[in-house]
């Protein structure tokens, strides 16, 4: 039993939470898991096909994971941060979760395709990642694996981009762009997605129009990046987005020039 | 108007410029440039609104979404704000809006942030035409996204 599956079953059977969120094997790979009973602990598995933010569930808009009862939460570095983000903005309480932060030597790309770490399969994000060893626990899990494989890293890639001229940049992104629907699923797996009416949502005025046009496409996800970088919380919260547009979420973080 | 531009002939064309103004300050400020027949590039509509705080930068990307070459924002100096901490905000917020802009491919001049006070009917004549003029080298924005009926 590992480390992990030890402590979930310690923090279920003293009843100190009453649900942890962590990963599992599903039928299709890993998916989301959450265990309210201490023999089902050992379903709990950790490795580089991890690559949701479970930090998601901790939002009270998730009403029927708030039901389960006072949650511990299994995260990596970057989703430690999520929480840390959700924390700062009174989404919800420290004292009310517990969580278990995992060392990490970045995840894949594309979990259903691969299963080894390399310079190709390994997920952009984890370039210059700082959080291998998350900085928010309050158990601390696992060995500390080597640096993920990179072969960009996020500042050269923004560095490119900014080579562009404007109008380049401007083409570049509109066809980086074009390859969203709006199927709104960035804004479902963001952590710090709370608000109870989206302005997408809104019609009077309808400040982002519903159907995917480059200019809307446009509008929704500057709105996105612009929400992300007040709140703080860096590119990676949500696996859904688009790599290339965690770029911008990371860029609008950095401190202006 | 834009509707009317030929393409690669700025010379026929003029720039929308729209600008948010503090109702307190830089709308007073426009005023007092309008009372006092100074002369201005009539291509700006000023939008009032009760603070610099107040712009969402939703509308500056709404905007240029819906056909604006150039964006002005302006409010009260700082440590003027009517509503005392207002205008920080804004400037936080514009802060990341303007990095974040450049990078999406906006041209940095294509939207002015200014201060300017009541009394300042000079400074608002200045940023007026200089950002007409700004905006006017600059040509149309996103003319592709306007000629294919993409802008209502």
């Amino acid at each position: 039993m590992s480390e992990l599956q030890e402590t979930a079953r310690k923090l279920l059977s003293e009843g100190t939470v009453s649900v942890v969120i962590g990963y599992e094997e599903g039928p299709r790979g890993v998916r989301p898991a959450f265990i309210t009973a201490p023999a089902q602990a050992d379903k709990l598995i950790f490795d580089t096909r991890c690559v949701q933010n479970l930090a998601t569930y901790l939002n009270p808009r998730r009403k029927q994971v708030a039901q389960l009862g006072r949650a511990a939460v299994v995260v990596k570095g970057c989703d430690a941060r999520a929480v840390a983000g959700m924390i700062r903005e009174k989404q919800i309480e420290r004292g009310n979760v517990v969580i278990l932060a995992m060392r990490c030597g970045g995840v894949l790309q594309n979990p259903e395709t691969n299963s080894e770490l390399t310079t190709q399969t390994v997920s952009v994000r984890c370039g210059g990642c700082t959080v291998r060893e998350p900085k928010l626990f309050d158990h601390l899990l696992g060995e500390l694996p080597p640096e993920p494989p990179v072969n960009t890293h996020r500042v050269e890639q923004i560095a490119a981009l900014m080579k562009m001229s404007s109008s380049e940049r401007w083409t570049f992104w509109t066809e980086q762009l074009s390859r969203c629907i709006r199927c709104h699923a960035c804004r479902e797996a963001c952590p710090m997605c709370f608000c109870v009416k989206c302005t997408a949502e809104k019609s009077q005025p309808q400040w982002i129009d519903s159907s995917s046009t480059p200019q809307a496409n446009r509008a929704w996800q500057t709105m996105r990046c612009i929400r992300r970088a007040v709140a703080w919380i860096a590119w990676n919260a949500s696996a859904h987005v688009p790599n290339i547009f965690r770029l911008v979420c990371w860029r609008a973080t950095l401190p202006t020039q | 108007m834009s509707d009317e531009v030929e393409p690669g002939n700025h010379h026929a064309w003029s720039p929308n410029v729209v600008a948010f103004v503090c109702n307190w300050c830089t709308y007073t400020g426009a005023d007092l440039a309008g009372t006092s027949r100074l002369k201005m590039d009539p291509n700006v509509r000023v939008i009032k609104l009760p603070c610099s705080s107040r712009v969402n930068p939703l509308f500056i990307i709404k905007a240029f979404e819906r056909g604006a070459d150039g964006v002005i924002v302006s409010g009260c100096h700082t440590g003027d704000c009517h509503y005392s901490t207002g205008n920080y905000h804004a400037r936080r917020r514009f802060a990341i809006l303007h990095d974040l802009l450049q990078f999406m491919g906006v041209e940095e001049d294509r939207v002015t942030f200014a201060w300017v006070s009541a009394s300042e009917g000079n400074k608002w004549q200045q940023v007026v035409n200089e950002t007409t003029a700004r905006v006017q080298q600059l040509g149309p924005f996103a003319p592709s996204e306007k000629q294919n009926g993409g802008v209502q």
